[in-house]
């Protein structure tokens, strides 16, 4: 056999990566569903916007996490920055939405940036202390720093314009749910941009296996400084819209509690799929809602027993029970 | 200052209890365990409930407390533990993190959630004091019991890792398991009693600890943070290293908090990052080591 | 497969939303029971709900023709997930009042839902001054810091002791009790020598009493939130402090009743200003505390109890007075300017602030019956709160 030319090669290469971006069909139908919800479902708005931040924020950890293979258990330290950036923009700047979010996107961006170099060294272990440390160091910076965060008892009084000048953000959280829709619809497009290009095949190369990334020529710290830095900015965005949303902004943006739900949930949906965190929100949400309604103490046990099941069972296998028992099967 | 110093030491000691079984796991089995705190919750809860309820001595309990954490440990290991030791990381994490939501809301319902309040003999209850003005060194007979327990059984850990065939067994698992198990070590025998008696000591430290550090069913997740920093920075191929971290943490912590109250945690935390980005691997890192 | 899975648990979370749609129902009076049942504060939520239940218990669950139906929702001590349920209780649910509220942060995040669909919103726990002029729909049936800040400062100078330093959490009830403490002292001729704040989470008070200790002053006023008096007390103790002259004060969440028995004698002569003590010497307290324990496996009703308890008070008079009818501005009507007796004592809530206002006792530990109380020896009447004089 012949080898392939470099032109016939290059031409698989770029039809693959050109494939893998098309949309599929029911990504459409999916999406017009989902920026409907808020008007056929009216009354479960206010769940429906608190589903589309977390799926935004863990969308963000995707990126991290799924593609890059980046364990972080601070990714709120981001999502908090967010939020209180963009809490503060709005009490002391000037109230409208957008341009407060997109404050906050900056801002958490260079906290990002900023941050990148931490995570560069170092096994999983060290990385999950540093990232950790990280959220908790912001945690405590906004506890000290009461004159500016409130404190412990959280920045109260934001009141935000209305969105576009037009609508207002209502009782029932219709405009909040849409907004939040968008927005988050707006991040997942440019996030699978990126992740289907080659840039994105580059990051899971150096997921797959960072030494082999490297003998092929990935300049790898460079690529993880840069895709830390985006996922930073894509929580940011998450906790911005969290703050403008509500109200208000506390500490619990920090807090482990966030970092941890979040990487459950992406696990839950699946990583390294951007629908994962989607999927996973929706689960999660929808889930902790119905049973904190029926035990409202004890729900955090129920949480715990299928995340030890999940994963002794494998992620994979979750939703097919028939291949609990088998010996020996992919996971 | 001298007071703060023995204050330090005494809670780095503590710590340090509490996380060398976390270290030795982790270096041996490559798992990492977020639900060790678990362990000594359990052992800080079996001595509180044991005292109150049986007026079972205090000195009794604390055996007990070791056995309790140990046994539960083992059985952990044997059945949950290992079917995950060859899975990726991050699924350790979620089902570490998973046990510890369960053990956390399984003692809210059983116990409740206040505070655990424990009455010391009377014999531990006094305080010592040498000394004068700002040399003085005040001294909890408390924390003296701590620092001497601690410290006998760090000498004796050190003792069975070099000088017994269980602790070389020990150390050449940890060095290379797969040329260890080729030299006929039954690995999983290694495994199984490592973590018990690692859990085991988890135990004994929630049992010392419940005095100082206060047990609730949150526990776990309020300390998990300080056994991870332990290990971070001290490393996890030597007892030393984790015993120096836990000291230095421990002294920094409680310094930082007196003589500069307003940054008290951020120290612990500043610490730590800029140790880890300087030497990623740990402090004290053997050669050869992982 | 992922599509799949995807597609599953998207059917699966619509079906479950329809599921949940709530049912109108006329003729029934809701009131919406927010309370931190999980997390590092529910043993408030614990005994507000039981104090409510027995509440109801007690006087039936008609009032003026209406069936009260009480909905209970765990927060979680998390400010924007109880924003969230509040918004659905009023938007879904249709509930009459809010209720509950153990934190600050978090009845001021529901505030501006109270405002918006005039809802009356009854606070049973919180205890930082600002709370009630962040809506004109608060009403408040606990106590503010201040008040027994106040009350302590008063007290001090009066029995020997000049020279304080205050150990407070860093956190909005902490800072307050610091401020209105130290601002009273100062104003009655004693001073402040240091005011030191300890984290809210995870405090280890071994350094702090060490500085105390170091200072050496004539009392130490402590102020932490309920269920950390324990371990204060112990390291106070095991520090020698009380060998080395030095007095220990504080308000009542120092010796929570919830607690209190289990500290153990150390506890002993320590003194406290609080507006309520299970020992209060009045008839209605005796009932309360025996209806209390009996229906909770003998739990002793503390603070906590007793503002849910005259939180229900509160609701079922307002409810019977306006006979149903007009919506949540009548009912806020009816509840502002109610005088009555608690098992604190005597109190009302005033027209003006909404704010409560009831006795301050001084107490003191001592042993009754081999258990520990806080017994009364001291009172300062009909107490307003002092952060409002602004």
């Amino acid at each position: 056999m012949t080898q392939p030319s470099m032109n016939e090669l290059q031409k698989t290469i770029a039809e693959s990566l050109h494939n893998g971006s098309r949309w599929k069909a029911w990504e459409p139908v999916f999406w017009l569903l989902v920026l409907a919800s808020p008007f056929l479902l009216g009354s479960h708005a206010l769940i429906i916007n608190e589903i589309a931040i977390v799926a935004l924020f863990a969308i963000s950890l995707d990126l991290v996490l799924g593609y890059t293979g980046i364990v972080s258990l601070g990714h709120a330290a981001f999502f908090g920055m967010g939020a209180y950036a963009a809490a503060l923009f709005a009490k002391l700047v000037m109230p409208d939405p957008v341009v407060g979010l997109l404050f906050a996107i900056a801002v958490s961006t260079l906290l990002g940036a900023l941050c990148s170099f931490t995570i560069l060294r170092g096994s999983d272990l060290t990385r999950l202390m540093v990232t950790l440390g990280v959220a908790l160091i912001l945690f405590e910076l906004a506890n000290k720093l009461d004159w500016l965060t409130g404190g412990a008892d959280g920045l109260q009084g934001v009141v935000m314009g209305p969105l576009l000048g037009k609508f207002a953000f209502d009782l029932a959280g219709r405009t909040s749910a849409c907004y939040s829709i968008v927005v988050a619809l707006i991040l997942f497009v440019l996030a699978r941009r990126l992740t289907r290009s080659a840039f994105g095949a580059t990051l899971m190369a150096i997921r797959d296996n960072r030494l082999r990334a490297m003998a092929i020529g990935i300049p790898v710290s460079s690529r993880l400084a840069v895709i830390y830095t985006i996922a930073a900015g894509v929580a940011g965005a998450a906790g911005g819209l969290l703050a403008q949303t509500t109200g208000f902004a506390s500490l619990d943006v920090f807090a482990f509690d966030r970092s941890a739900d979040v990487m459950l949930l992406l696990v839950i949906g699946g990583t390294g799929w951007l629908y994962g965190g989607i999927a996973g929100a929706v689960v999660f949400k929808i889930m902790q809602d119905v049973i904190s309604t029926i035990t409202p103490q004890y729900w955090t046990f129920w949480i715990g027993l299928f995340l030890v099941v999940l994963m002794l069972v494998g992620r994979e296998r979750l939703l097919r029970p028939w291949t609990w028992f088998k010996k020996g099967g992919a996971s | 200052m001298l007071t703060i110093l023995f204050d330090g030491i005494a809670y780095g000691m503590l710590l340090f209890i509490l996380a060398v079984g976390l270290a030795v796991t982790m270096g041996l089995m490559n798992f990492i365990n977020l639900a060790h705190g678990a362990f000594a919750m359990v052992g800080g809860y079996i001595t509180v409930l044991l005292m109150q309820k049986l007026d079972v001595p205090f000195l009794v309990c604390l055996p007990l407390a070791f056995l309790g954490s140990a046994l539960v440990g083992g059985v952990l290991e044997r059945t949950l533990y290992r079917p995950m030791y060859k899975k990726p990381h991050l699924d350790q994490v979620l089902f570490s993190i998973g046990l510890t939501f369960m053990a956390v809301a399984s003692t809210d319902y059983f116990i409740g959630s206040t505070q655990q309040i424990m009455q010391l003999p009377e014999w531990l209850k006094g305080r010592t004091e040498l000394g004068e003005g700002a040399w003085m060194l005040g001294m909890g007979h408390y924390r003296l019991f701590i620092i001497a327990v601690c410290a006998a059984l760090t000498i004796a850990l050190q003792f069975v890792l070099a000088k017994t065939r269980f602790g070389s067994r020990l150390r050449a698992s940890v060095d290379d398991q797969r040329v260890a198990a080729g030299l006929g070590i039954n690995v999983n025998v290694v495994f199984l009693s490592t973590f018990a008696v690692g859990s085991g000591l988890a135990g004994l430290g929630g049992a010392l600890g419940a005095e100082v550090l206060g047990l609730d069913p949150t526990f776990p997740l309020k300390f998990m943070i300080y056994f991870l920093i332990v290990v971070a920075v001290g490393g996890t191929s030597s007892i030393t290293g984790p015993l120096l971290a836990a000291l230095l943490l421990g002294v920094a912590d409680v310094a930082g908090k007196y003589y500069i109250p307003k940054t008290g945690g951020f120290i612990v935390y500043g610490l730590m990052i800029a140790i880890l980005i300087w030497k990623p691997q740990g402090l004290f890192v053997r050669k050869g080591g992982k | 497969m992922k599509k799949r899975l995807f597609l599953t648990a998207t059917a699966v979370a619509v079906a479950a939303l329809g599921a949940t749609s709530a049912m109108a129902q006329a003729d029934t009076f809701k009131i919406g029971l927010i309370l931190p049942l999980t997390g590092q504060q529910a043993s408030t939520g614990k005994q507000i709900e039981a104090a409510t239940k027995l509440y109801m218990a007690q006087n039936g669950a008609t009032v003026a023709g209406k069936k009260i139906e009480l909905i209970v929702k765990d927060d979680g001590g998390i400010p924007d997930a109880s924003k969230r349920i509040a918004q659905e209780l009023v938007v879904n649910d249709k509930v009459n009042v809010l209720a509950g509220f153990g934190l600050t942060p978090i009845a001021l995040a529901v505030a501006p839902i109270a405002t918006q669909s005039k809802t009356p919103q009854i606070v049973m726990a919180a205890a930082t001054s600002i709370i009630t002029e962040a809506s004109p729909y608060i009403v408040r049936t606990s106590f503010t810091i201040p008040q027994s800040a106040v009350a302590m400062a008063d007290w001090a100078p009066k029995n020997g002791i000049k020279k304080v330093v205050t150990l407070v959490s860093d956190y909005g009830p902490g800072i307050d009790a610091e401020r209105f403490f130290k601002d009273r002292l100062t104003f009655n001729g004693g001073q402040v020598i240091e005011s030191l704040r300890v984290p809210l989470r995870g405090p280890d008070f071994a350094p702090f009493l060490q500085k105390v200790r170091d200072l050496k002053p004539d009392a130490l006023f402590v102020f932490v939130p309920s269920g950390a008096g324990a371990a204060v007390m112990k390291q106070f103790l095991e520090r020698g402090m009380d060998k080395a002259g030095i007095k220990l004060i504080g308000t009542g969440d120092l010796t929570d009743d919830d607690q209190l028995n289990d500290m153990g004698d150390g506890a002993l002569n320590v003194v406290t200003s609080h507006h309520y003590s299970a020992a209060h010497p009045s008839a209605l307290n005796k009932k309360f505390v025996e209806a209390f324990e009996k229906a909770n496996k003998g739990l002793r009703p503390n603070f906590m109890a007793v503002g849910g308890y005259d939180g229900m008070r509160v609701i079922y008079e307002a409810l019977r007075a306006t006979k149903g009818a007009g919506g949540g501005d009548a009912l806020l009507a009816a509840m502002k300017g109610q005088i009555f007796e608690s098992p604190r004592g005597p109190m009302f809530i005033d027209a003006q602030t909404r704010d409560v206002v009831h006795n301050m006792y001084l107490r003191k530990v001592e042993k009754k019956d081999g258990k520990l109380y806080n017994v009364e020896f001291d009172v300062i009447k009909d107490m307003k709160d002092p952060g409002k004089t602004k």
